[in-house]
């Protein structure tokens, strides 16, 4: 109504229903055991997972592939078919009610015990039918946790719609039970690097379509390609997004939907386990028994989960006026091809609205705001020698309190954070916990970085600029918006968009005022700027101290692999001294982060061999 | 022109050697006979003035006159077609002005000089406005929507009438000398807005109609070719030769009113092509009048290699360069023996695959045809009242077979149409061939009259689209020519975009979208399709039927279609001809319309 017309920020967002509400009223064997008719893709041409595997054998590409591979390595066309049929042997999923079943039921009893509700917009469950009927649907997920893809599925089975194939790590199948139990509710695993390995790809490339084109299933994969250990959104992977635009874009299918599927989690499994690996903490590797022992997770209180399916986005739509489909008329569709500059970036572009559509329709915690400020006020009461909290509220904050009282503390009615204030003074065995608890604390603070990124870039850029010209603090942000453009999601080339949305937030709380020329900031402006500056200045503060470790510590060559263990070695020696506030400059996330942008800024080269 | 009771009088002319005074006098007599084309064709719709679909009281429909095979025939299950497919009501109707008046028509802008010559020669001419109107549009759905609301906008000035190839070159002369615009008109059967006038053109624009260039003037058994005027329509060329034991094979679509020189000047393909081949295959010699003088070949051979072919610059030249007078063509023995034939597949992507195979032997019939479930339920609606019980009992019979103990499901089978022509023993193994392959694609042989019928479709569409306009539905068919891998793809993504479309664009119901493979190539194969929807709620239909053609013919370049296979390109095509030929082919064209027209003459502005 009134109000979005006025504010194109402010949207209207469905209701959330819980889940679990009726699993914990109806008895779980009978929900196992329902009748599962979910609707199909109206130009469904049924087959089975053995049948599509042949189809994939048989495809026009793979002939191709072959043959060209056999030229090139002289092996003959037999062997290498045999070698694709084991390739395919290992990927290919094969999706069973009879598994998803047992899932819906050992799930159910697990998700009651573990998390207080799971939230579903039924909005969008009715928008992701519709959609299915329809055209081919790609599910993206955001993706923090192993749970994501079971939630997904269990969600889908719950409201009746088609179950889907997803693409996994490879990883899970040195679980041997339950790689195989995946493998049964629908996942397909893909090697994490296979290069210039041309059969492998065309394997892995055609076996998508085929499911994608024929409506055999919604193909659900992470366009983060990993989950993510910082809460953050990471920078989109492009392989399989480019794979299941290709059939539209070569006119295969007349459209594909995709669909954005938020995951919020209040508190996610992983927690402590990511922020340890962060800190270079070995993580375990995925095995079943190591899945076993992850069984005292079941004791303790996760919270809420939302999951929030976005609205499907027409691939038909999005290419309109971007891409030149003519551009595959002159040759034959089958014969693999690199993708031509604009589908390149026409697939580059599509990727980052995605994950921002992700990143909109995340639910946010009260404890996520709680969480920033704490971290604030702990990194400014360090330096000022203080010990100070936040006063406690309201109900709604303390019932995340207890959620998270591994990380907090309640002292005389006030919030902190449940760590001394002098960090110089720790023990070394005592500095890695301390740590884990600041980088579990930034990752909920990350949550909500993607609504503070832009006005803080902004507050930043001002703070930076040599005068107050509109000029050059639009420089300034220019400047931030690129240096941290791995480190956020920040669409490429939307620059002059991100600095207004910027100048609109900002003018529109009062923290700003615009002249002909210059960039005012107002009375009561100065506070709000600093909170968003101070919010990215652990950022700031870690790029800027990986610069002077590589002006001051790296010799002439450092290989990738030694330049994390001596980075980290760097900063906790500047720790220590008290000469670096933020602990979670630590995090690996933002070391290899602020490294990639450096490459990427042409400040440090990479050498081959 | 045919039309029938005038080929007597036609004979009369075939010499031009009368001294101008007594040739006045026959025309003034004959005129109204001959040049007056609207007394007999309709001056708002398509064909004959007797010749109609209408829904008679009791609701059913009927097809008027004594033209055709369907004619005077009751055709029960049109109404409940019609009416389902598109929403329409037979109480809603939105009938046509029934007749044109005059003051709707802008006085002509004459170059008197010309005209003064022009009459001193003796040819033929008129500015009246009828007979302007008449040639000033094609069938493009918005030339005759104007026209059945009565509106005309520029339209020639004057009509001229040539008799002979000498007529001609002497019209060309006087149109250079006094700088008047030339737009040849043949049979009127364009669906590119060739025949529009330019709305920018100011100078007198002529109406070139060669409907009196109607004869055969020399038969040539020994190489079996055929001098012919490039006015003669299609069917009396066929009847003509028919006379003589010949004929050309040529049969496009619009043969019945199609000239010669139009198939030549348009790059036109007959029906069964897969025997005779297209124009271009045909044609052993052009005779072509331009503002530079008569281009022709100095021999009739059958092959030359001597740079590159000069007929390819007249083949498609769509009037922009001058006009065809004669043609030789070749001719073949009329056929001894022809047998329709059809067969049902369970989808359209078998009968797909099955046209592939067919094309890949080379084995094709005269013609074959794949028509989608869409267009297959068409036809069937099409059915005449059976007069016996018996034939409605053996079509229940066949539908019981082909659904229930075959297992096709009514709205995914889909059917192709042949027809087989040549001696009969060859027929009948050519036809055992086809029927085999077939097979292999889960074809079921469906008999002679479902074939007939399917080729029944394409002469009445025409009809039929007027009727839908006497009713709120508006409609056009479209082709394009596209690689055999591309087939099933572009069929079902530009149904789609249609579909898409007219829900973005506000159409109230939904529209009929079908096509049909409509011939076979080696390397790919010809789709047509038709599209109508109902507009009843829509202010400007027709401007959202443009719209919505201009987003499928996005859609069929986008999924490596041509922009044409058959229809040209005219001017509704025009923005798409850089992309199509590439920047130097443009300026190839260019600079030959240059070179052969440099006043622009031949003033219609198609093609480039």
């Amino acid at each position: 109504g009134k109000t979005r017309a006025l504010d194109p920020m402010l949207k209207k967002r469905d209701d959330f229903e819980d889940i679990l509400e009726e699993r914990r009223n109806s008895s779980d064997l009978k929900y196992a055991l329902r009748c599962y008719t979910p609707v199909l893709y109206k130009g469904v041409t049924p087959c089975t997972s053995s049948m599509l595997k042949s189809m994939v054998l048989q495809s026009d590409q793979l002939h191709y592939v072959i043959n060209q591979v056999s030229k090139e390595t002289g092996k003959a066309t037999d062997d290498i078919k045999e070698e694709a049929s084991a390739i395919l042997e290992e990927m290919a999923q094969c999706l069973q009610l009879s598994t998803v079943r047992f899932f819906a039921f050992t799930l159910s009893k697990a998700f009651k015990t573990l998390f207080r509700s799971i939230c579903v917009n039924e909005d969008g469950i009715q928008r992701l039918q519709q959609a299915i009927q329809e055209h081919p649907v790609v599910l993206l997920p955001s993706h923090r946790s192993y749970m994501d893809f079971l939630l997904m599925s269990y969600i889908l089975y719950t409201y009746d719609v088609a179950l889907p194939v997803i693409a996994a790590g490879m990883d899970f199948m040195g679980m041997k039970f339950v790689g195989e139990m995946l493998r049964m509710s629908g996942a397909f695993f893909i090697r994490r690097s296979f290069g210039g390995d041309k059969l492998y790809w065309a394997l892995f490339s055609e076996y998508v379509k085929t499911m994608l084109k024929n409506g055999f299933a919604p193909v659900e994969f992470f366009l983060e390609g990993t989950r993510s250990r910082t809460s953050k959104s990471l920078t989109p992977k492009l392989g399989l997004l480019n794979i299941v635009m290709d059939p539209f874009l070569k006119g295969e299918v007349f459209d594909v939907n995709v669909v954005p599927v938020s995951i919020s989690y209040e508190r996610v499994l992983e927690e402590t386990l990511y922020a340890r690996e962060l800190l270079g903490i070995p993580k375990p590797k995925e095995s079943t028994s190591g899945l076993f022992k992850a069984r005292k997770i079941l004791s303790e209180d996760y919270g809420s989960i939302h999951v929030y399916f976005g609205q499907p986005v027409s691939v038909r739509s999005l290419a309109q006026g971007k891409v030149n489909r003519c551009q595959f008329n002159l040759v034959p569709r089958h014969i693999p091809r690199r993708p031509s500059e604009d589908i390149a970036s026409f697939v580059n572009d599509s990727a980052y609205r995605l994950v921002r559509a992700q990143e909109e329709n995340m639910v946010l915690k009260p404890w996520v705001l709680v969480a920033s400020l704490l971290l604030q006020y702990h990194h400014q009461n360090q330096a000022a020698g203080q010990k100070r909290g936040i006063a406690l509220v309201t109900q709604v904050v303390s019932s995340s309190l207890t959620l998270h009282r591994g990380l907090v503390r309640i002292c005389e009615d006030k919030v902190q954070l449940a760590v001394e204030q002098d960090i110089t003074t720790y023990l070394s065995t005592v500095f890695y916990y301390i740590a884990v608890i600041l980088l579990s604390c930034a990752s909920y603070r990350n949550q909500a970085l993607h609504v503070f990124v832009r006005p803080a870039l902004l507050a930043l850029a001002i703070h930076t600029a040599s005068s107050n010209q509109k000029q050059e603090v639009f420089n300034s942000f220019s400047f931030l918006r690129n240096m941290f453009s791995n480190e956020f999601i920040l669409c490429p080339g939307a620059t002059v968009q991100d600095f207004e949305e910027a100048c609109y937030l900002l003018v529109k709380t009062g923290a700003l005022q615009f002249t002909q020329q210059e960039v005012l900031v107002t009375e009561r402006g100065h506070r709000t700027l600093a909170f968003l500056s101070t919010m990215l200045d652990p950022f700031l503060q870690g790029y800027q101290v990986v610069c002077r470790f590589l002006c001051e510590e790296a010799t002439e060559t450092l290989t990738e692999k030694q330049f994390i263990p001596a980075v980290r070695k760097f900063i906790k020696k500047l720790l220590l001294a008290g000469r670096l506030r933020y602990m979670e400059v630590l995090s690996s996330d933002l070391q290899k982060n602020s490294l990639a942008a450096l490459l990427r800024l042409g400040a440090v080269r990479k050498m081959k061999g | 022109m045919n039309y029938g009771s005038s080929v007597s009088g036609e004979r009369l002319f075939a010499e031009c050697k009368y001294s101008t005074q007594a040739l006045h006098i026959i025309l003034n007599l004959c005129q109204y006979l001959f040049f007056h084309r609207q007394e007999i064709l309709k001056w708002n719709g398509w064909g004959y003035s007797d010749t109609r679909f209408l829904f008679n009281k009791k609701g059913q429909a009927e097809f008027t006159g004594k033209r055709y095979r369907l004619s005077g025939m009751i055709i029960p299950a049109l109404q409940n077609w019609f009416e389902g497919t598109f929403g329409a009501s037979v109480q809603h109707k939105s009938p046509a002005m029934p007749i044109l008046t005059s003051s709707a028509v802008q006085p002509p802008t004459l170059n008197e000089a010309f005209v003064d010559e022009l009459k001193s020669t003796g040819i033929p001419c008129s500015h009246d406005a009828e007979d302007r109107v008449f040639r000033g549009h094609g069938h493009c759905l918005h030339e005759v929507f104007a026209l059945r609301e009565g509106k005309v906008g520029r339209v020639p000035d004057i009509v001229v009438w040539p008799n002979c190839h000498n007529d001609v070159v002497k019209i060309v002369e006087l149109a250079c000398k006094h700088n008047v615009c030339l737009i040849p008109y043949g049979g009127g059967t364009s669906v590119s807005s060739a025949l529009e006038c330019p709305p920018e053109e100011t100078r007198c624009i002529v109406s070139l109609d060669t409907s009196q260039m109607n004869r055969i003037l020399w038969i040539d058994e020994k190489n079996l070719t055929a001098h012919v005027e490039a006015g003669i329509v299609g069917q009396e060329l066929e009847r003509l030769l028919n006379e003589s034991g010949y004929c050309t094979g040529h049969e496009p679509d619009s043969m019945e009113f199609s000239s010669l020189g139009g198939w030549v000047a348009t790059r036109a393909s007959g029906m069964k092509k897969n025997i005779y081949g297209n124009i271009e295959d045909l044609v052993v010699h052009v005779k072509m009048v331009t503002p530079q003088g008569v281009i022709e070949k100095g021999c009739q051979c059958p092959r030359m290699s001597t740079g590159p072919d000069i007929h390819h610059f007249i083949m498609g030249s769509e009037g922009t360069l001058g006009v065809v007078t004669e043609v030789t063509m070749k001719i073949r023995p009329m056929p001894e023996y022809q047998k329709y034939g059809s067969v049902v597949f369970p989808n359209f992507e078998q009968g797909v695959a099955c046209l592939r195979e067919v094309a890949k032997q080379r084995c094709a019939p005269a013609s074959i045809r794949l028509m989608d479930n869409e267009q297959f339920k068409f036809g069937h609606a099409l059915k005449p009242q059976v007069s016996s019980i018996f034939t409605s009992f053996l079509d229940g019979l066949k539908k019981f077979y082909i659904t229930k103990f075959k297992g096709f499901d009514p709205d995914r089978l889909c059917v192709a149409t042949l027809l087989f022509e040549g001696d009969r023993e060859k027929v009948l193994q050519h036809e055992k061939q086809v029927y085999d392959i077939a097979a292999k694609f889960g074809g079921l042989a469906a008999g002679e009259d479902n074939g007939q019928r399917g080729y029944m479709l394409t002469f009445v569409i025409a009809y039929l689209r007027d009727l839908g306009m006497d009713y709120y539905v508006i409609g056009e068919s479209f082709e394009t020519s596209v690689p055999w891998d591309r087939v099933l793809d572009i069929c079902r993504n530009v149904k789609a975009r249609i579909i898409q479309e007219c829900k973005d664009k506000g159409v109230q119901f939904s529209p009929l979208s079908t096509c049909r493979v409509t011939q076979t190539y080696d390397a790919g194969a010809c789709v047509y399709f038709y599209f109508a929807f109902n507009y009843r709620g829509l202010s400007d239909p027709v401007h959202v039927y443009e719209q919505v053609e201009h987003a499928a013919r996005e859609e069929i370049l986008a999924n490596g279609g041509s922009l044409s296979h058959h229809h040209g390109v005219g001017k509704l095509r025009k923005e798409w001809m850089r992309e199509t030929i590439s920047d130097v082919g443009m300026g190839m064209l260019k600079s030959v319309k240059n070179y052969v027209d440099p006043k622009n003459i031949f003033g219609n502005r198609n093609l480039i």
